[in-house]
């Protein structure tokens, strides 16, 4: 079989779905079934693939997508697991799917109870860093200085983006890992490895979106690397909250954080001194990152 | 048969475990924690036979028990006041989607301020969302009826809510025939209804749909609760073959040459029952099922007995309109040919009724002096 029929042959993901040109958050759920396999199972809170899912009986996804109320999703998802269970379905991986709204904000009370439970289920969140699917309000995951329908010009998103990860690290549940559509190997890899381990698993995914960032849907990629490169969103794996491992990617350069920011609309004209804060932000939590991993690799040794 | 000395929340968890229920999500509220606590002592001792989930929050009990009914599991969960409110957006999807859970909400004030009495404005401001509600006057009511309402909700596809006093039922201890678990068994059977998710397969479910689906939704829906009058019949025909005793959506004692009822529900529907001897010959309805409204029932009850005056006894208060329990009533009866005169004795904040206090309400009627809404501390 060629290889691009055997890919079409493990898509989990239909054609034809409603999601924008160059979405990826699409991407990102993706690769995420695929990489999963066709037993699995989602509970789905609101958010932009509440529509991507498509109207019943239509159906975007190759497996059952349970829809569920914006806080609701770690507590539904928990009930399924349960439920699941009841039924004798063990190998049934349940998928907990939110966008940063309802994982950040509104959905964290009901994450946060499954976590503390260690719950057997993976909590996916895809960030595209604000409220899309109503069209760019701010949210916690929004970075500073950014520019939404609430914090519209001459304004801007105050406040630093809400360290996700640190928060599911302090649950101290089996593994955390962050990931983004420009780098699917790695995206794919995670989300097996997650699979394979038992007990409440956190992935969260930065989905560039290119009607709310203002960016060319052909550079959905190209944003991607560049958060990456840039340093704005490492990529790193937690396990057990306390062993913190960076997934070291070639060429991070610090100087391209203004290149990353200035391709997008909702930065289009930050300044000198937003520029300035961001960069610390990123040099800071660079820094915080290089020592948990050391840290971390002094605890292994003492294994 | 076999008689127990227990409170009504022990008499709720008590039949939870005779039905065999596959999840229990808890969350503490007074007055109902004593449920979840017994619950969690039969856990401890391994007599449980469910996942017992302890949840973060009453908003997050009710969507564990979503979940995990979803996947076609039997689940329960109870809760009050505060509690209830919390899970408002839950509960409207639970109908919504269909799904045959059952959950116990103990009466209880809404603040502010605090307050821990049992005004029933908790469950009845949830009569919108399309679950049922089953009012219990005692603690082996309380038992029978959760019963009873796995049946009715699995039969029906649709929520229920079994209701009963904070304090009054909740605490109080009385003698409970507990069935055995084979008998209850026999009562109700295995789950009875589909799993939603089902592995494998391709399914959107909930997924978005425009308002014409709704609307038809929606109608599908009404026409199913609709079927629960006669549903709880049935249900309650075989309940008496097995434990010789039932209950209807209306219970009434209308004496000879009656022409004043009291109707009520709840804790007061009993100190009422108990006053009757006093107060001959005035009536009792008992309503017991509140959603679906038994309006038919009543009406005709009352049409058949020429009742001229109806007392109703409103342990709650939607403020700006009055009663609620009284105000459905009168909506109901609406079609009647021959209306009796409806006096609404407004007990909000879940206040005491005592002899004297229904002396004096049944002598304004009598005399004519009575407004058509009273307030049960201004009454005298």
């Amino acid at each position: 079989m060629k290889q691009e029929e055997k890919l079409l042959q493990e898509e989990m993901i239909c054609q034809g779905h409603s999601a924008c040109p160059g979405c990826g958050a699409a991407l990102a759920v993706r690769y995420l079934t695929r990489a999963i396999g066709p037993n699995l199972a989602i509970a789905l809170t609101a958010s932009c693939w509440s529509i991507i899912a498509a109207s019943p009986p239509l159906a975007t996804l190759k497996c059952p997508v349970l829809h569920c109320p914006f806080p609701s999703a770690g507590a539904v998802g928990s009930g399924l697991r349960h439920g699941l269970n009841a039924r004798g379905m063990y190998d049934t991986t349940v998928v907990i799917l939110a966008g940063d709204g309802g994982t950040f904000d509104i959905g964290l009370q009901a994450m946060s109870g499954a976590a503390q439970r260690n719950e057997d289920v993976i909590f996916v969140c895809y960030d595209n860093e604000a409220y899309m699917n109503t069209g760019m309000q701010t949210s916690s995951a929004t970075p500073f200085g950014a520019r939404t329908n609430t914090a519209p010009y001459p304004l801007f998103k105050v406040g630093q983006k809400k360290d996700i990860m640190q928060i599911m690290a302090s649950h101290g549940i089996p593994y955390a890992a962050t990931a983004t559509v420009a780098y699917p190997g790695d995206l794919e890899q995670k989300i097996r490895t997650a699979r394979d381990i038992r007990g409440f698993r956190f992935i969260h995914i930065l989905c560039p979106c290119p009607p709310g960032w203002g960016t060319e849907a052909a550079d959905t990629i190209l944003l991607s690397r560049l958060a990456v490169t840039s340093g704005a969103f490492p990529l790193y794996e937690v396990r057990d909250g306390c062993r913190w491992k960076l997934n070291r990617i070639e060429g991070i350069k610090k100087s391209l954080l203004k290149d990353y920011l200035i391709r997008q609309r909702r930065f289009k004209d930050i300044d000198r001194d937003r520029l300035r804060i961001l960069q610390e932000e990123v040099d800071r939590d660079w820094e915080f990152l290089i020592e948990k991993e050391r840290l971390s690799d002094r605890d292994d040794h003492q294994d | 048969m076999s008689y127990e000395f227990i409170s009504g929340s022990q008499a709720a968890a008590l039949a939870v475990q005779r039905v065999g229920v596959d999840l229990v999500a808890a969350y503490p509220i007074t007055p109902q924690t004593a449920i979840v606590e017994t619950l969690a002592s039969f856990d401890a001792l391994g007599s449980l036979g469910a996942d017992f989930v302890s949840v973060e929050s009453e908003y997050s009990a009710l969507a564990c028990c979503n979940g995990a009914a979803a996947a076609g599991a039997r689940v329960f969960t109870a809760t009050a006041s505060h509690g209830l409110a919390y899970m408002h957006e839950m509960i409207h999807w639970c109908s919504g989607a269909r799904l045959p859970i059952v959950m116990v909400n103990v009466n209880r004030c809404i603040g502010a301020p605090w307050c821990l009495d049992p005004d029933q404005g908790d469950s009845l401001s949830q009569r919108d969302t399309g679950w049922m509600q089953l009012y219990c006057s005692g603690a082996q009511e309380v038992f029978d009826t959760v019963l009873q309402a796995y049946r009715l909700s699995e039969e029906l596809l649709l929520p229920c809510m079994v209701v009963f006093d904070g304090f009054y039922i909740s605490h109080t201890y009385e003698a409970v025939d507990v069935p055995d678990p084979e008998k209850v068994r026999e009562f109700i059977g295995p789950p009875a209804f589909e799993a939603q998710v089902r592995a494998l397969t391709q399914l959107n479910i909930h997924g978005i749909v425009s308002g014409e689906q709704y609307h038809e939704l929606v109608r599908r829906r009404h026409l199913a609760m609709m079927q629960a009058f006669g549903e709880f019949e049935t249900i309650n025909e075989h309940f008496n073959d097995l434990f010789g005793r039932c209950y209807g959506v209306i219970d009434a004692y209308i004496p000879a040459g009656a022409d004043t009822v009291v109707l009520a529900a709840g804790a007061v529907a009993e100190t009422v029952n108990w006053l009757l001897p006093v107060i001959e010959p005035v009536g009792l309805i008992k309503l017991k099922m509140f959603r679906p409204f038994p309006a038919v029932e009543i009406c005709s009850l009352l049409e058949d007995n020429n009742i001229g005056k109806v007392i109703v006894i409103d342990r709650n208060c939607s403020v700006g309109a009055g009663g609620i329990f009284a105000r459905e009533l009168k909506a109901g009866l609406y079609n009647m040919k021959k209306k009796p005169e409806i006096y609404d004795l407004i007990l909000a904040g879940g206040i005491d009724l005592d002899e004297k206090l229904l002396a004096v309400m049944l002598e304004k009627v009598a005399t004519g002096k009575a407004d058509h809404l009273e307030w049960g501390r201004w009454i005298y």
